[in-house]
């Protein structure tokens, strides 16, 4: 009798729930919004969540609401091709955006290309994640550019000859950047002293930045996230190592100058654009992102931001929201201008912008370079 | 010489910290015969506590955090401790109290939950206030007009950037209608007009009421959400403008490989920072205390008792219950004097990062090498752990390339090397299973 | 106290009958196969295939954490070593022999054929490596035990990381130095990509099948209940002549076995394997399965890995059902009350609280997915404190009141009774 009720009234209430319209077209994402991991998925969430904003109040797409549908993967690649597959055949997504992390990416990826979904990977560095198929794209640069970006501008630019290697084992894009900064580094006639690898969540790099001191570097390089590399900046300047740090996009972010302070005066690194960058929209994002979320935004809320961008600019030029439609338009873009610079969509899906390189100086971020692709 | 010091400095510092949790571990398991999981989780707030108790307690109690004051410190400390010791009574009480019967792979089980509690809710974002404050009201001066202008009965101050709402009652209408608005910044008398950029809809063809609240700009606690670095409060030493917080620095000359081969003169300094001391410091005065209260006490002398055979202990009048609580917030007190201590050393990552997970993981190593169970094993392990790691990674690297990749292999081969030679730890003493 | 399900039955399956099961699975597999798995979305698809890989690991886990009462805590290092290897057979023989490591159209061809080959290697690796791990736990016991283990996982993990570049051609294979090949070839953490997506139905259904029948004939044999009786009491079972050190040694060799084979099909369904894979959390949720179901009980780690998986992307849903079903059965579990009245007046309140949450939640404006990992540890903690022997104890289905009188209504069990009677 009880479960009777108990069903009836459940039934009951779900009839009461109101209706899903059915004028809004769907968007997916997926990122690692909770765990180890969640800085990451989240500030991409923010940025995406802010282009839907700006969509929606102005209009939608031909009339039509953007709605995210978005799923937290935990950091766990299981999680990630489980999502996918929700997003590609039971919400029945137009396009999806995700994930930061290219081990993640390259599980959802092979999906979106089977059922012919596009799908646009914000951060995700490794080159392979394009090469799935002709429905996946990126915002980002890929390692290989970005390392050649780094090793040109510390060979050419500084004149540094020798360079050491801190990177983290456990990170595909420290990985990635590193060998390719390596490899571009020695093309171009540099040495590198030493490589130091640390593994997922070491938070004392005493040990390896003394080692790293005794070989002298002009230039350390450190391709991480900012979460690590403020703790770097600190322990080696504690340490008393001159040579300045040099590293990728996985640095910016306010925190980095807010966290390490000093220590991390006079370093440089790689991004996609300049905060010091005049356009409206790079300036308007800032702003807006810190109105809504209280702190500025990093490179992956810039990135999470250009994607949604990008993807919605494709949409007004699309034939149809088909898959292979959207796919045809996102290929397409052109001379986009986004939050992270101008963006063209290459024949291998990735996306080419030119790279700046940034000073860290008086607490903040100043334009030294600027290096087209 | 400048090296191997260096690295001896940072070993005795980790080591020190990895001691303090250690103990954690050990009183726990030496009680309860339970892997207490979120013990890491309890570090982690400590260390989080630490920072929200320095960002938004100390700014409104008047100190400069460019430059604390004396007891800044001693104050974070104790708040800290405190939270801790709350929390981790309430852990034993409401999660472990009731299993305390149950298999162990449950108590393992409930302490995994726990800790995946402790991570995640520390991820979600606090908001202090998000609330409204009334600060005017007023009637309709003109009707029917877009924009809209309502006559003010009190005075008001309005500030730019601020957002307010505006609540209008229709006459007649129960409840009112609700505009989030921005205004021209200024300040208003009573009887003056205020026009509102926008419509405020339908009200406007009837007659209305009008109130004005502010909405505060949401208070967010930087709590665990993003990676942080905790106001440095401990006393600067301004031997060495450029690094206040150095104690001692010294110089030695030596030498390093070009790259052509040939040996180059370079300097090398030797720092010991301020908060090196103080951790070593702080671990041994807790140290000496905790030794003092289980050896030279009553209530050590019950919690001996107790870690001995409950049982047994329960027979004796020891109060079982209390005794174990009474372990927990002192496990959770030490956690929270490492978390402190911590949060001067690093930044802090957010609370479900596996950086956590390791330092617990090896303090835990720590424990069982030493010897888990016995507080001298935990603070000895705490050392060897920290000593093979700093050593492991400084040295591996002349045997070879990728060698400090391995350096979590090193620690968990000596662990696994230490119970196979000795099961019980270098300081536990062996036991047999009765049959 | 000895295991109710390990009674002796009354008369053993003769070795025709032992094959009926076998026949059952492998019919089971193609019935889902050919005629299910058409009319199924790909997202319950592979829903159900994930609950098929968490059954393999809860239930060899149990052989483990269960049967023996070992405490193992890096059954996931097991599934990433048996992942890798099949994944880097199958990959690397696809491309010698065709080029490319696409998978091949159709249930049964030449690729499958070295799939099965493949995971199976990848099985008796992991095996091999379990029968290492097994080795301490002759010395170790308890949460030593599971400590070692969990730095197994890691060590694993940091090994993974060591690996070489991938090589994604023929020609590069041949022309590969010795220095490339080893560690082998598996893209350290950039991800061992293309693995060719040959696991579907069939192969999740056949390995699930393997396993539990295993599992149910271990648990009945000799050794399993050699193994249960240490579990029940390590000193009585050596006084009976049970050889302990083999036996763990064994529980770890075949739990690892089917960890492999676990990671191996995971490996074929997800296109890429990282070192990720063989992290902490993927252990850890093996043992709550294993934990949750009831120790010792097959059939509760089967139905705990089929309620978490399908728990866990519940928990996603922001408007779905879990929002009135997650209350009432933590409100079931509390009150559990015998009265009708009382008990409609619970599901009524629990309704409330729920409605009255969500109302709460989308007021706030507060994402339900923020929670997903709250709701979970909680729900962990409760059941674990309601309900410490997990779902089944150490019964099984069989054991159940209503299956109990069905199977003593089966002819032959009539039959028996009359005999001896």
């Amino acid at each position: 009798m009880s479960r009777l009720l108990a069903a009836a009234l459940i039934f009951l209430t779900l009839m009461a729930a109101p209706l899903r319209a059915d004028d809004t077209i769907k968007i997916g994402h997926y990122g690692s919004l909770t765990g180890s991991e969640a800085t990451f998925g989240q500030s991409t969430s923010n940025g995406l969540k802010l282009a839907i904003a700006e969509v929606n109040a102005a209009g939608g797409i031909n009339g039509k609401k953007i709605e995210l549908v978005e799923y937290d993967t935990k950091g766990d690649s299981n999680e990630a091709g489980a999502v996918v597959t929700r997003l590609c055949t039971k919400d029945h997504v137009v396009a999806v955006i995700g994930e930061v992390a290219s081990s993640l990416s390259l599980a959802g990826a092979p999906i979106c290309q089977q059922n012919g979904v596009p799908m646009i990977s914000p951060s995700s560095t490794n080159p392979k994640v394009t090469e799935i198929g002709d429905m996946i794209f990126r915002a980002c640069f890929i390692d290989p550019f970005q390392g050649y970006v780094c090793g040109k501008f510390a060979w050419e630019n500084k004149k540094f000859k020798t360079a050491a290697i801190l990177l983290d084992q456990s990170q595909a894009y420290s990985v990635g950047l590193a060998d390719e900064f390596e490899k571009a580094f020695v093309k171009f006639g540099g040495t590198i002293t030493i490589k130091q690898q640390y593994n997922k969540g070491d938070q004392d790099f005493t040990a390896r930045l003394t080692a790293i001191r005794g070989t002298n570097p002009d230039v350390i390089f450190v391709p991480g996230y900012y979460t690590d590399v403020a703790n770097i900046a600190i322990q080696a300047k504690k340490l008393g190592i001159a040579a300045p740090l040099l590293g990728g996009d996985g640095w910016d972010s306010a925190k980095l100058c807010e966290i390490a302070g000093k220590a991390i005066e006079g370093s440089y690194y790689s991004n996609h654009a300049s905060p010091d960058d005049p356009s409206p929209i790079f300036q308007g994002f800032v702003a807006k992102y810190k109105d809504e979320y209280g702190a500025p935004p990093d490179a992956l809320g810039a990135l999470g931001y250009d994607s949604g961008k990008i993807l919605f600019d494709a949409m007004k030029r699309a034939k149809s929201l088909d898959g292979k439609d959207l796919a045809a338009a996102i290929a397409q873009t052109k001379d986009f201008q986004g939050a992270t610079g101008v963006i063209t969509i290459n024949d291998k899906r990735d996306a080419v912008k030119s790279a700046v390189i940034l000073e860290l100086k008086d607490g903040r971020p100043q334009f030294v370079t600027s290096v087209k692709p | 010489m400048a090296d191997f010091l260096q690295t001896l400095v940072a070993a005795i510092t980790a080591g020190s910290l990895l001691a303090l949790i250690a103990l954690g571990y050990t009183m726990v398991y030496g009680i309860l015969k339970l892997i207490n999981f979120a013990h890491s989780d309890v570090v982690t707030l400590g260390a989080w506590t630490s920072l929200t108790a320095a960002m938004f307690l100390l700014p409104r109690m008047g100190v400069d955090l460019a430059h604390p004051a004396w007891w800044a410190a001693p104050l974070v400390l104790v708040i800290a401790m405190i939270v801790c010791a709350v929390i981790g009574f309430g852990i034993e009480r409401l999660a472990y109290k009731p299993i305390r019967r149950a298999p162990r792979l449950n108590a393992l089980i409930t302490a995994i939950g726990v800790s995946l509690l402790l991570q995640n809710a520390g991820q979600l974002q606090y908001t202090i206030t998000d609330g409204v404050k009334p600060i005017a009201a007023g009637v309709t001066s003109e009707r029917g007009n877009d924009p809209a202008t309502i006559r003010l009965q009190t005075s008001v101050t309005i500030a730019a950037g601020e957002r307010y709402v505006l609540k209008i009652t229709p006459k007649g209408s129960p409840a009112p209608i609700d505009r989030v608005l921005t205004m021209p910044a200024g300040k208003y008398p009573a009887g003056a007009d205020l026009r509102f950029d926008g419509t405020i809809g339908r009200a406007q063809s009837r007659e209305a009421s009008f109130q004005l609240d502010q909405i505060f700009t949401p208070l967010r606690l930087p709590f665990g959400k993003t990676p942080a670095v905790a106001p440095y409060l401990l006393p600067p030493v301004n031997i060495y403008p450029d690094y206040p917080r150095y104690v001692w620095r010294h110089e030695f000359q030596s030498s390093f490989t070009a790259p052509d081969g040939s040996q180059q003169p370079m300097k090398k300094m030797l720092n010991i920072a301020v908060v090196d001391v103080i951790i070593v410091i702080v671990t041994f005065v807790l140290l000496t205390a905790l030794h003092f209260l289980i050896y030279h006490t009553r209530l050590g002398m019950a919690m001996r008792a107790v870690s001995f055979n409950t049982d047994y202990a329960a027979l004796m009048g020891i109060p079982i219950d209390r005794v174990i609580s009474i372990t927990f917030v002192i496990g959770a007190v030490l956690a929270a004097a490492a978390g402190f201590l911590y949060s001067q050393k690093f930044s802090l990552q957010q609370t479900a990062s596996y950086a956590w997970v390791l330092l617990g993981l090896r303090a835990f190593i720590a424990a069982v090498v030493g010897g888990i169970g016995n507080v001298r094993g935990a603070v000895l392990g705490g050392f060897l752990i920290a000593f093979v790691d700093a050593f492991g990674s400084f040295y591996g690297t002349y045997l070879f390339q990728n060698a400090n990749s391995y350096s979590d292999v090193l620690m968990f081969g000596l662990l696994i090397a230490v119970l196979l030679i000795k099961p019980s730890g270098i300081f536990g003493s062996a036991t047999r299973e009765k049959v | 106290m000895l295991d109710y399900a390990a009674k002796p039955r009354t008369a053993e399956p003769s070795w025709l009958g032992g094959l009926i099961a076998p026949a059952i699975v492998i019919a089971l597999a193609f019935v889902l196969y050919a005629v299910v798995r058409p009319i199924t979305d790909d997202y319950y698809a592979r829903v159900a295939m994930n609950v098929g890989i968490a059954i393999i690991m809860a239930v060899s886990l149990n052989i483990v954490n269960g049967y023996t009462g070992q405490f193992s805590l890096g059954h996931a290092a097991f599934f990433a070593i048996g992942g890798y290897t099949a994944a880097g057979i199958s990959y690397y023989a696809s491309i010698e022999l065709w080029n490319s490591p696409a998978a091949h159209e159709g249930l049964f061809n030449a690729q499958s054929g070295l799939f099965l080959l493949a995971t199976i290697a990848g099985g008796l690796v992991a095996a091999a490596a379990g029968w290492l791990v097994g080795l301490p736990s002759l010395r170790l016991r308890g949460d030593y035990l599971a400590i070692v283990t969990l730095g197994f996982g890691e060590i694993v993990r940091v090994l993974l990381q060591q690996t070489n570049n991938q090589l994604d051609s023929k020609a590069k294979i041949a022309a590969a130095k010795w220095s490339e090949l080893f560690p082998p070839p598996l893209n350290a953490a950039r991800s061992f990509i293309n693995i060719p997506n040959i696991t579907n139905f069939f192969w999740v259904t056949l390995m699930v099948g393997a396993c539990l029948i295993f599992a149910w004939r271990l648990k009945r044999s000799t050794f399993g209940r050699a193994m249960i009786a240490i579990r029940e009491n390590e000193v009585a079972a050596e006084a009976m002549g049970v050889n302990i050190t083999r036996l763990k040694v064994w529980a770890f060799v075949f739990a690892a076995f089917f960890a492999g084979i676990a990671g191996s099909l995971y490996a074929h369904l997800s296109f890429q394997l990282n070192p990720g894979d063989s992290g902490i959390q993927r252990s850890i949720d093996a043992v709550i399965m294993v934990v949750l179901g009831g120790l010792g009980s097959i059939s509760g780690a089967t139905l705990a890995a089929i309620l978490l998986t399908i728990g866990n992307e519940w928990l996603r849903e922001p408007t779905h059902l879990w929002y009135y079903v997650l209350p009432l059965l933590v409100l079931r579990l509390i009150f559990w009350p015998a009265n009708r009245m009382k008990a409609a007046i619970g599901w009524l309140v629990a309704l409330g609280l729920a409605e009255g949450a969500r109302s709460l939640a989308i007021y706030e404006g507060v994402a339900p997915g923020d929670y997903r990992m709250i709701l979970y540890a909680l729900a962990l903690i409760l059941m674990m404190i309601l309900r410490p022997s997990g779902l089944f104890g150490t019964r099984e289905i069989t054991d159940l009141p209503a299956m109990r009188r069905k199977l003593l209504n089966r002819k032959s069990v009539q039959r028996g009774i009359e005999v001896i009677q």
